[in-house]
């Protein structure tokens, strides 16, 4: 079978060319170059630099499969960049992979391989695509190595993307991936995992945003508690996130947090770690994996960011592509623009975003 | 691979001739001197460069003392323009012309040069991408030092009226420059008839190493040199000269001139290959003059097709060929020169440049428009990605 395999120059995606190399497959190499790579420092992030594009290329050259780079530069900066930018601006924290994945990996890429007579697209991420004959319906289920999980980010994919997807190395753990890649003398055995937004190398996510916006927008505002007295005054919403505690400059005796951004008013609302729990949340774009919502409530356990263990909840479908859900317990920081993804077990249900 | 792959990209580089792979291989292993050295070493490898520069005048109409090597073709643009430039700039002339098509080896010394102050204009250029003299005179200023007007281009392979613009240029008191990289070997070039001061050439265009080139500057034309150093090549061009790629150049040069006669047997291929797929694949255009190019050049416009997605299936299919001047990641921009044309962004990102050279035969053409049909159809017929959940 023809594959296509999106090789960032990381270790994990390595590692899944090889797997389908070793498998038989006949595998293409794709890289996407997703913003102009000779311009300034922001443009050389920590994947998809060139220096990745370079790795990508190395490790197809080593594992003898053609490797070819896509310029996807303006549907990215049309898709991604601008949804992270508007996000933003409307007082939420986005998270940029899922769309990168939603909208480039998993609906660029796919049309790309359709192109070159590829049945599918496979990625590094640590997750599962399993077909279920019972009910004749793709599901997606968590990688094995539970630390390394990326289920959360492709929460939005469809059945037909999901019929589409391979994810060869979700059923390893990372040590297991990068002992693969030595095995194999892979050049990125050994390199570091990525964690910040690629396309913000520096990590300075609230200059980034500036940059972006419309320069002559006023931003800075006040900060309150939550009796609604005034506590200080922030330099703009962009810069803050739900449950963030530094940054702040308020000198008080107990330790407060952002509990909410009130972007119409430009206000920043703080109070402390009691304050910050919470066990409602509403979500739009909502995506079910089967294809249909539930009938009625139910029992999921919840993520509410990548880094949060799920939590027992009930979830329900109240519009289309909108669910409402409750936690059992409080759970801290629930944010505007993340992610929630409902999980029975290790298959996920389904997922939205945060209202 | 077990089956036969396809070289149609010869204007990004032709294979060595198997004698210019002997004679590098043959000076590199029995002539290592110095060619600067005083002894018998050194007077070695001296004769080795005077027979490759005699090659290389020979192949353009010029005397030999007049070549000055150097390591590529991008080097010799360098050397022409800056050195011109920094040349006639105490005499206040502080402009510089070229087209919007020139190779990027001009095009952004002329941009960096324009960051320094120098004043720049790219002359404008009709839909088949030629230069008119009127547009050339019109540009012209009192203090203009250059005009840099390539032969022929990489892309298209539109062949520049050099022996109509030069004249122009140089009554106007401006030296005029050429990059002749995509001509040389092509069609005959000489120096005498094109009217130039200045011609750059590229030895792995027609044959010969990489890293290895000239530029011609006319006698009495003074250019300041830029890679300073050492006294070689007559204090124009500094740096011991790499004299097995040298001879391997002057080889490749007196075979390029010996065969241009062969030229007439590439365009009928050239034509067979662009006929047919214009006849079989729906929705293509060729763009550039159609009379006035190189004959081993073909640029078409694939309707509704992401050229990178082409080039990527010809690949898979074992056939080589390219979608204008790469850029640095290998990835995929639409051409430059299109847009300059006056084609709108779409057509210029959906052509593909097929170049053929001395090794195509008849049956790789029949062969790539036997399978590009399949492969246009394919690309065009996707379903449209699914709609990107959110």
């Amino acid at each position: 079978m023809r594959v296509v395999v999106a090789m960032s120059g990381g270790v994990d995606s390595s590692v899944a060319a090889a797997q389908l190399v070793d498998a038989g497959h006949e595998v293409i190499g794709l890289s996407m170059q997703l913003y102009d790579q000779r311009q300034g420092a922001e443009s050389f992030g920590s994947c998809c630099s060139l220096d990745d594009l370079h790795d990508a290329r190395r490790v197809a050259s080593a594992l003898g499969i053609p490797h070819y780079i896509v310029n996807f530069e303006e549907q990215f900066q049309a898709t991604v960049v601008r949804n992270f930018v508007d996000e933003y601006a409307r007082g939420r924290t986005p998270i940029p992979c899922v769309h990168c994945n939603a909208t480039l990996k998993f609906a660029h890429l796919v049309e790309r391989a359709a192109g070159l007579d590829a049945a599918a697209v496979a990625t590094g991420h640590y997750a599962n695509v399993r077909f279920d004959e019972d009910c004749r319906q793709y599901r997606l289920l968590r990688g094995a190595d539970a630390s390394k999980d990326q289920s959360y980010f492709l929460f939005s994919l469809t059945q037909d993307q999901l019929s589409r997807a391979m994810f060869p190395v979700g059923h390893m753990t990372k040590p297991e991936v990068r002992a693969y890649a030595e095995r194999l003398h892979l050049a990125v055995a050994d390199k570091p995992d990525s964690h910040e937004i690629c396309f913000v190398p520096d990590g300075q996510t609230g200059d980034f945003v500036e940059r972006h916006l419309d320069q002559d927008a006023a931003l800075d505002g006040e900060i309150v508690d939550s009796s609604g007295a005034l506590v200080g005054r922030h330099r703009g919403l962009h810069r803050f996130t739900v449950g963030q505690r530094k940054g702040l400059g308020l000198s008080k005796p107990e330790p407060l947090y952002v509990l909410r951004l009130e972007p119409a008013e430009r206000r920043l609302v703080v109070g402390s770690k009691q304050e910050l729990g919470g066990r409602e949340l509403s979500a739009s774009g909502v995506n079910w994996i089967a294809g249909l919502p539930p009938d009625g409530p139910r029992r999921v356990t919840a993520r509410i960011r990548h880094r949060h263990a799920d939590a027992p909840a009930t979830v329900m479908s109240s519009a289309s592509e909108r669910a409402s859900l409750v936690f059992d317990d409080p759970q801290l920081a629930i944010t505007p623009g993340q992610a929630v993804v409902f999980y029975d077990q290790d298959d996920v249900v389904g997922g939205g975003w945060i209202d | 691979m077990t089956w036969m792959r396809i070289y149609l990209d010869y204007n990004a580089t032709a294979p060595p001739l198997p004698e210019v792979v002997a004679a590098v291989s043959r000076v590199m292993s029995t002539t290592f001197g110095n060619a600067s050295s005083v002894h018998a070493f050194g007077q070695q490898a001296k004769a080795e460069l005077d027979a490759a520069r005699a090659g290389v005048a020979h192949l353009i109409g010029a005397e030999a003392s007049e070549v000055v090597f150097t390591a590529g073709g991008t080097e010799s643009d360098n050397l022409a323009v800056r050195g011109a430039a920094e040349a006639l700039e105490p005499a206040g002339r502080r402009h510089l012309i070229a087209t919007a098509i020139e190779h990027e080896a001009v095009l952004n010394t002329v941009r960096a040069l324009e960051r320094r102050g120098w004043a720049a204009t790219l002359l404008p250029l009709d839909a088949t991408g030629v230069v008119s003299p009127d547009a050339l005179r019109a540009a012209l200023r009192p203090d203009t030092a250059l005009v840099s007007i390539m032969h022929a281009n990489n892309e298209i392979g539109t062949i520049q009226p050099i022996e109509a613009l030069a004249p122009i240029a140089r009554a106007a008191g401006a030296l005029f420059h050429t990059d002749a990289v995509q001509s040389a070997g092509k069609i005959p070039v000489n120096v005498r008839h094109l009217g130039v001061d200045l011609l750059s050439l590229s030895a792995h265009k027609f044959g010969g190493p990489k890293g290895t080139g000239a530029l011609w500057i006319r006698r009495g034309v003074r250019l300041v040199p830029y890679m300073t150093g050492g006294r070689q090549e007559r204090g124009r061009r500094a740096g011991t000269e790499n004299v097995p790629t040298l001879a391997g150049m002057g080889v490749a040069a007196r075979i390029a001139a010996d065969r241009l006669h062969h030229a007439g047997a590439i365009a009928v291929l050239r034509d067979r290959l662009e006929a047919g797929i214009l006849a079989r694949v729906p929705g293509t255009v060729a763009n550039g003059d159609p009379a006035r190019r190189v004959p081993n050049t073909s640029n078409i416009s694939f309707e509704a097709i992401e050229a990178e997605s082409l080039l990527i299936a010809l690949d898979l299919e074992g056939v080589a060929i390219s979608t204008g001047s790469a850029c640095s990641s290998g990835s995929l921009e639409p051409s430059h020169v299109l847009r300059a044309m006056g084609l709108p962004n779409a057509r210029a990102r959906n052509s593909l440049r097929f170049s053929l050279g001395s090794t195509t035969t008849l049956e790789e053409v029949d062969f790539v428009v036997g399978v590009l049909p399949r492969l246009v159809d394919r690309l065009r017929h996707l379903g449209r990605p699914a709609a990107a959940v959110r």
